[in-house]
Formats: structure tokens, C-alpha cells, sequence
């Protein structure tokens, strides 16, 4: 009884999630040609010309970017808000979600307006006398775009993980005459880390796979690997070329999960699942 | 959680009845809307609108089969293609008396010979279109394109035929070469260009040039004749060199499930009134005679919608290119990946 | 002293980077004038033409109603699987673990054309059904990784007791498993229920034939350029959703019923967090 609720679940994820996988893995290894279908490595190989590396290194890089400038900003304001600065930070958390409800398209969108050349960021700068900021259509717009739609995921992780240290543990150490500065060393950094990966994680995998921002806020100039498999699939149409970056994509997220997921067993050996 | 279901269920009855429908493909911001109820009401046919951005997108759409349409706006040599394709449908034009309000000129085109294929719908041109608080010399060549002193000031079309083609005009070659080197060239000349871009764009051109964001933009002509009409500092030119005319036209692609509903469209299209409030409102160039007839001075002097004899006699209509259109995408590719 | 002052401020300067944007929207959304520039007086004419403009309309019902089919009928066919996955063990346990994080893992991207490939393959015309089918495919997941937990914490002697005492398994599932796995069930369900309103980029490759949600009718405007309307719609977005959090918190701080604390986004946040960092030891123990 109890196993036959599951069979519903294995017909339906068979068919949506394990079939189109394979459908996209046998687009990529087969070319067209007259004589019919044919196994080939041609889409990978085509991949791995300079120009399209550039775009995958380019997506890396700028996600990477991004990513750490989240963090840079986040963790700061991850362990504020965890601490005892503000008496209401449940509170302060929920507003600094609140964004987060907002449809992801119109919060890209509000930055769209602002960056523009008459936008107000420039209007607000031309009126304290600063020089005219044209940022849009620039690779900034493209990062600043991600850092305003992932900082949340940044902070929250942390955010949880470092609110639930028990303090008498902070306090014994200052017990025993650490400054706060060792305090931070020894205790809340090591004991956030695992808050820090998931933050990274979080925040890496939509940036390094987004093709709206970049579309949105780059103006069409700065490709990234997202728009190069969306032009494939819908302004080419060479699905076999497009399924390739997509399984190159696949292999860029397992790596960088795999990756972070031995990092954070080193640290910390539990896993939450 | 019921009382959501049961607005849903009812959503449905009101949204997803059972009349007769037809899907229609077009470019964005290519119609008037009031048109489409007014069809609807008609005919009382239900009409499925979705738009597209480039005749690249449109094909691939229809040719990948996840939609079916019954009615669509390619251009010239899309059409050609997609004839060579055999893709479309033959257009019964019995059904399509109004399609004699269409100017001889622009029938029995080369791209559909004996028009059997195609009905016109608009026509144009490719130019530029500049802002003239910003640029004060005068504009009739491709080369100001090139020119540094408009770095990130220039906006080009994010079509890949297009913007190839602007290249190849300004190397003085033809629009339709299939000449590999020749249209190596134009994409090295694209890649130079890259660092003055602002942005490829197609439907927002019109917005960011009314706002002033950009000096210069590659432009379909009835977009220019929008942006002229809402800032007067616009003006739009067709460089001395020449450029591309072109045609869109509505056809029927093969596996259209309700066909006459598309004729009795394209009909209802062609006629004047309906061809007129499409013209008012999207600006191109009508191919409609009557619909022409009652157009307003400003715009059937406007050399922009309807240039003159001599402003076309330099111009080149796009060919299909069969197999020499990879070298396209790749290296449309390859600017844009730059 | 100093020190907190600094602290507060940093706080509030994020703040305002975070809020700036929104805030400015809903300004402009009064505007009078189209153009960014100038405040041309005070209008609600951006509102008015927003609830006349059919396609905004027709979007928002399409959002809805994907949104409540998908979350139910995920919620149903993931919460059954739950049930299932938790009386298994060892291989096959891992194996169906493993398939259920794809998704999850996936970049949206990828599930979006995988998904797209399948649906033309089997000569679906892609539109409303095809994005209900695809919206309960990513659901299904979170609902499941929603359920699990909550099946963990359950007592199996009460069922065998239940058994026991002549219930059939039918029977003892419902009155004995349900209710108590009832708050992972609503989580799963409200957890499906947002990802699926928010959806754009599975949305925007599983869907055609005129059929498109809120998401993507955003972005073509705002690829048409700037577009006072959509202003409109941002800041009714953005009270709704206020509004929305406002009550669940008042109703969460008045049964403080201690676990969780804060709100349902907050939740998924955290859940969210433990997907993917967990996700990668599930895929790793194969």
C-alpha cells in the first residue's frame, strides 16, 4: 500500500525529468547529416573554440565576481543582524526578504530605469555635481543586476546559521579573556562557514546560469552561457549545438557543487538532508 | 484553497471556450489592437496573438513544431525560404477579394513569383535614425557608424541579417553575397564596431531613442517614422550607398489547423478601414492603395515611410541564402559572443 | 557605542540599496509623465490603462491558474511519493532521492530546454498544458523535500497501532499519517505554490501559442523599453505581497508555535539553502 503511493511519482519524474535529460545528452553527441543521424563529439568539439570558451569563461568569471562581492557585503550584515545591534531582527530579516517576494523580472527591470542615461542615478548624481555614471549595457550593470537579485541568498544562510551559535560559548570565551576579535577567529567564523557555502552556492549557481540579466542589463553585448543556449534553441535552432552547452552547463554546476559539498563536509562533517 | 480552485474552474469556462480560433504570429507592436477584438467580434472567430522579434526567431519557432500557427508576418526572404522549405501553404485568394486594394508594385515579388504564397503587409526600408541635438554633421553614409566620436552612443539591430547587411553595404558589397570572405570581412568589421555599441536591440530602439538615451540607431523605417513623431529632434536617413527595401507579408505555414480562419484574417486585414487604423498606428509604409489614399499629409511626405523613387532606386531586397545562412549565425555568433 | 552606530548604519544602507529601486518604481508608477525624467503631476491613469490592457490580464489568469493547478496537483503526487520514499531503503532510496534533486540542482535553464525538447517530441503544441507540466515537474520535488522531514518525526507505532486495531492501511493513512505530516504538506504546497508564480525562465521555454504568465509578458515590455504600466504593476505587486507577509506574521507571532519563527518565505529561504548545499552529499552518495 504504503509503496504503491510512490508509483505515481516514478512514471511522472521518468517521463519529465529522467527522458528530457536523455533527450538532451542524445541531441548533443548526434550531428545531422544526409546519410541520416549520426554519433559525433562535432557540437563539443565546436564548443571548445575560443569564442565559446570565452563566453563560458566570461559567465565564470563574472558569477564569480558577483559572488563575492555578496559576500563581502552580506556576511557583514548577516552576522549584524544575528547579533544583538537591533531588538527586532526578526523583523529586520522579513523586510530584508521582502524584495525577494518581488517578481525577479520587474526588480531588474526597476534597475533598467534607474541606470539609464537620463535615469535618475544620473540625475541624483548630476545633481551633487558628480560625473554622469553610464553604467547600462556595461558589464557593472550586468554584475550589479546580480548582486541586487542574490544578496539575500548571501545573507540568509548565514544569517540562520550563525543566529543558532550559542552564546555561552562566546561568552566563555570572553570568560576567558579573548577579544572580539578571537572570538570572530575562532568561533563565529569557523561555525559560519557552513551558512558561508550555502550562501555561495546560492548565489553562484543563478548567476553563472542567468540569461535575463545579462539580456536585460547588457544591452545583448555580453554573452553569457545562458544566452548562448537560449539563441541555440530559439534563434538558430540547432538544438544539437545548445543541448552540448547545455550538458557542459550540467558539468559546470555538479563540479561547483561538488566541490562546495566536500569543502563543507571537511568543516563541518553533518549534512542537513 | 477550494474557493481559488473553483475561480480557476470557472476562469477556465470563461477563458477556454470552444469557438473557433486562429493563431496569428507577428512582429511586436505590428498592429493595432482594437483590431483584434474587432475581428474577434466580426467574425466571431477567437484570435491567439503572440509576437516575435526576428524572422530567425519566427522560423525557428514555426520549424521546431511546438506551435502551430495559421497566420504569419515574415519578410521577403524568409518567405522565400520557407516556400523553398515548403513550409506554406498556398493561399486560396478567392477567399481574399480585398487583395485588390494591393498596389501591383507589390505583388508577384521575386520571393513569391506568381503570389501565390504571400499577401503584403507593410514595407520599408533599413536606415538611420539620429538624434539631431547630438549629431550636428550630416548623416548619409554607413561609415558614422564606425565613427569614435559616437562610441556607446550608437544602437544596432539585433538581427543578424540586418546587421551583417549594414556591414556588408559599408564594405560596398552586395546584400545577398555568398561569398564567404566577403562576409568574413563584414563580421571583422562588426567586431571592430562592437567597443561603440551601446546595445542590440530590436523593440526597444524606439523607446531609447525618443528618451535621448542614444545619438544613432540602425532602424526599421517605420520605426523611425514613431520615434520622428513622438521627438522632433529625430531624424532618419537612408545612406547614399543604399540599403535594403524590404516586404512583410502574411502567410500561412504548413500545418495551420484552421486555414480559412487565417483568409478571412488576412482578408478582414486588407480592408481599407482596418488596413488604415494599422497604418495610423504602427506608421510603416501601407502597400494597401486606399488605406494610402487616406493618410494624413505629415506622414505621406514624411520621405521616410514613403521615400522617393529616386531614395529607392539604390536599394537591394534580401535574398534566401540557403546553405550560406550557418556562416550567418556563426558569425552573428561570434559578434555577440565577442 | 561607536561600533553599534556603524552596525545600524551599514544595516540601513543596504537597505536602501535593496529598497531604492522598489521605491522608486512606485513613484514613477503616479507619474504623469511618460518620460523617467520630470514629474509631471499626479495620475493614476498608469493604473487604469493596466487594468484595461488584456494581455496583462490574460497573463495574470495564466499565472493563477498554473500556480494553484500545479502546486495542488504536486502536492497530492509529491506528498504520496514522500510517503513512499520514506518506507524505502538503501539503493533504491538513494536512486529516487538522487532523480528528485535533479531538478532542484538543474540549472532552470536546462530543465526549461530539456523540458521544451520533450514536449515538441511528443508533438505537444506548447502552450498552457505544457506549462502546467512543466510547472508540477519542479514542484513535485520541493513538496517531497517539504514531506520528508515531517515522515521522519512520525512515530510508526501509532500506524502499526492503528493496524492493529483493524484499520485498513487506506484508512490508517489517512486518519494516522496525514494530519501529523499535515505542516510539511502546507509548506510543500505554499513552497510549490511561489516558485510557480515566480517562474520565468522554465515558464518562458515550455510555453507558446499566445500563452504566457506575468514573468514573461514583463519581459517583453521591458525589452520594448520603459513602460509606465509596468511600474503600475510593480507597486501592486509589492503591496500585495506586504499585505500578505504582514498577516502571516500575525498569525505565526499568535500561535508562536516556536519552530520556523519568522515567515514562510523565510522558510523557504533556509529550505532553499539546505537543497543545495545538502543536494550535492545526495547526489555525491551514489
Amino acid at each position: 500500500m504504503k509503496k504503491a503511493t510512490l508509483s505515481p511519482y516514478i512514471l511522472w519524474s521518468s517521463l519529465f525529468i529522467i527522458v528530457p535529460l536523455l533527450l538532451v545528452v542524445y541531441y548533443s553527441v548526434t550531428i545531422e547529416t544526409p546519410e541520416g543521424i549520426e554519433l559525433s563529439l562535432e557540437n563539443f568539439k565546436k564548443f571548445f573554440e575560443p569564442i565559446y570558451l570565452k563566453v563560458l569563461w566570461r559567465s565564470i568569471i563574472l558569477a564569480l565576481i558577483s559572488t563575492v562581492i555578496c559576500l563581502i557585503l552580506g556576511y557583514p550584515a548577516a552576522l549584524i543582524l544575528a547579533g544583538k545591534s537591533f531588538k527586532r531582527s526578526n523583523t529586520l530579516i522579513m523586510l530584508f526578504m521582502l524584495p525577494m517576494w518581488m517578481n525577479f523580472l520587474l526588480r531588474t527591470y526597476a534597475w533598467l530605469t534607474l541606470l539609464e542615461k537620463n535615469g535618475l542615478v544620473n540625475m541624483i548624481f548630476q545633481a551633487i555635481g558628480l560625473q554622469p555614471l553610464n553604467i547600462l549595457y556595461t558589464e557593472t550593470a550586468v554584475i550589479l543586476g546580480m548582486v541586487y537579485n542574490f544578496l539575500p541568498f548571501m545573507v540568509l544562510p548565514i544569517y540562520s546559521v550563525v543566529s543558532k551559535i550559542d552564546r555561552s560559548i562566546i561568552e566563555a570565551a570572553e570568560d576567558l579573556g579573548a577579544n572580539s576579535l578571537i572570538v570572530f577567529l575562532r568561533i563565529i567564523l569557523p561555525l559560519s562557514i557552513p551558512g558561508v557555502v550555502s550562501g555561495i552556492t546560492m548565489v553562484f549557481m543563478p548567476a553563472v546560469t542567468t540569461f535575463v540579466i545579462s539580456r536585460l542589463l547588457g544591452g545583448g553585448q555580453f554573452m553569457l552561457i545562458g544566452n548562448l543556449i537560449e539563441q541555440q534553441f530559439l534563434f538558430v535552432g540547432d538544438w544539437g549545438f545548445g543541448s552540448a552547452i547545455s550538458v557542459v552547463m550540467i558539468l559546470v554546476i555538479l563540479v561547483s557543487i561538488g566541490f562546495m559539498s566536500r569543502f563543507e563536509n571537511e568543516e563541518q562533517g553533518g549534512r542537513l538532508w | 484553497m477550494l474557493v481559488i480552485l473553483a475561480v480557476v474552474v470557472a476562469g477556465f469556462y470563461v477563458f477556454r471556450d470552444n469557438r473557433e480560433t486562429i493563431y496569428v504570429f507577428n512582429w511586436g507592436d505590428y498592429i493595432d489592437e482594437s483590431v483584434i477584438s474587432r475581428f474577434e467580434k466580426e467574425t466571431g472567430i477567437k484570435v491567439v496573438y503572440d509576437v516575435f522579434s526576428t524572422n530567425e526567431d519566427m522560423y525557428v519557432k514555426i520549424q521546431a513544431g511546438g506551435s502551430s500557427y495559421d497566420v504569419a508576418f515574415p519578410s521577403d526572404y524568409m518567405i522565400k525560404r520557407m516556400i523553398d522549405e515548403d513550409m506554406l501553404e498556398k493561399i486560396n485568394f478567392d477567399n481574399v477579394p480585398n487583395y485588390k486594394y494591393v498596389d501591383e508594385r507589390f505583388k508577384d515579388l521575386d520571393f513569391d513569383p506568381n503570389n501565390e504564397y504571400s499577401v503584403p503587409y507593410f514595407w520599408g526600408t533599413v536606415g538611420i535614425l539620429y538624434n539631431t541635438a547630438m549629431v550636428d554633421e550630416e548623416v548619409d553614409s554607413w561609415d558614422i557608424l564606425w565613427d569614435k566620436k559616437y562610441e556607446k552612443q550608437i544602437l544596432m539591430l539585433d538581427s543578424q541579417r540586418d546587421s551583417i547587411g549594414v556591414a556588408l553595404l559599408k564594405l560596398g558589397y552586395s546584400l545577398n553575397t555568398k561569398d564567404i570572405a566577403q562576409l568574413e570581412e563584414a563580421g571583422e568589421l562588426l567586431k571592430q564596431q562592437k567597443p561603440l555599441v551601446l546595445a542590440y536591440v530590436v523593440d526597444e530602439v524606439k523607446d531609447k531613442m525618443v528618451a535621448g538615451e542614444a545619438a544613432l540607431a540602425v532602424v526599421w523605417s517605420g520605426d523611425a517614422v514613431q520615434g520622428m513623431a513622438e521627438n522632433e529632434n529625430l531624424a532618419y536617413a537612408i545612406p547614399k550607398s543604399g540599403t535594403n527595401m524590404w516586404v512583410d507579408s502574411m502567410v500561412i505555414p504548413k500545418g495551420a489547423k484552421n486555414k480559412e480562419g487565417a483568409e478571412k484574417f488576412i482578408n478582414f486585414m486588407l480592408s481599407t478601414e482596418i488596413a488604415y487604423l494599422n497604418t495610423k498606428h504602427v506608421m510603416y509604409s501601407t502597400p494597401h492603395t486606399e488605406a494610402k489614399k487616406m493618410l494624413d499629409e505629415w506622414i505621406l511626405n514624411n520621405p521616410a515611410a514613403y521615400p522617393s523613387d529616386e531614395a529607392l532606386e539604390n536599394t537591394e531586397t534580401f535574398q534566401a541564402l540557403g546553405d550560406v545562412l550557418r556562416e550567418y549565425d556563426r558569425i552573428w555568433t561570434e559578434v555577440k559572443a565577442r | 557605542m561607536v561600533m553599534n552606530f556603524l552596525k545600524r548604519f551599514y544595516v540601513y544602507i543596504l537597505f536602501v540599496f535593496l529598497y531604492a529601486p522598489i521605491v522608486v518604481l512606485m513613484v514613477l508608477s503616479f507619474n504623469n509623465s511618460r518620460l523617467r525624467g520630470s514629474w509631471d503631476g499626479f495620475t493614476l491613469r498608469w493604473y487604469i490603462e493596466l487594468f484595461q490592457d488584456r494581455q496583462i490580464l490574460t497573463s495574470l489568469y495564466y499565472t493563477i491558474a498554473v500556480a494553484v493547478l500545479s502546486s495542488a496537483i504536486a502536492t497530492i503526487i509529491g506528498t504520496a511519493a514522500a510517503i513512499g520514499i520514506h518506507n524505502l531503503h538503501g539503493f533504491k532510496k538513494n536512486l529516487i532521492m538522487n532523480v528528485t534533486y535533479i531538478p532542484v540542482l538543474n540549472p532552470d535553464i536546462v530543465t526549461g530546454v530539456a523540458l521544451m525538447i520533450l514536449f515538441i517530441f511528443l508533438r505537444l503544441r506548447l502552450g498552457f498544458l505544457t506549462m502546467l507540466l512543466a510547472h508540477i515537474t519542479f514542484n513535485i520535488p520541493y513538496v517531497i523535500l517539504s514531506v520528508l522531514p515531517k515522515l521522519k518525526q512520525l512515530n510508526n507505532n501509532l500506524y502499526e497501532a492503528a493496524l492493529d486495531l483493524g484499520a485498513t492501511p487506506w484508512y490508517a493513512l489517512q486518519k494516522v499519517i496525514i494530519p501529523q505530516i499535515m505542516p510539511g504538506i502546507l509548506t510543500g504546497f505554499l513552497f510549490a505554490f511561489t516558485l510557480s508564480i515566480d517562474d520565468f525562465v522554465i515558464s518562458f521555454f515550455t510555453t507558446g501559442s499566445g500563452v504566457s504568465n506575468l514573468s514573461i509578458t514583463v519581459f517583453s515590455m521591458a525589452r520594448r523599453g520603459v513602460n509606465p504600466k509596468i511600474n503600475a504593476l510593480s507597486t501592486l505587486m509589492f503591496l500585495t505581497v506586504l499585505i500578505l507577509l504582514i498577516i502571516v506574521n500575525l498569525r505565526m507571532s499568535k500561535d508562536k508555535n516556536g519552530k520556523g519563527g519568522g515567515n514562510g518565505k523565510n522558510k523557504e529561504i533556509s529550505l532553499g539553502a539546505r537543497d543545495s548545499s545538502g543536494g550535492g552529499g545526495g547526489l555525491l552518495r551514489i
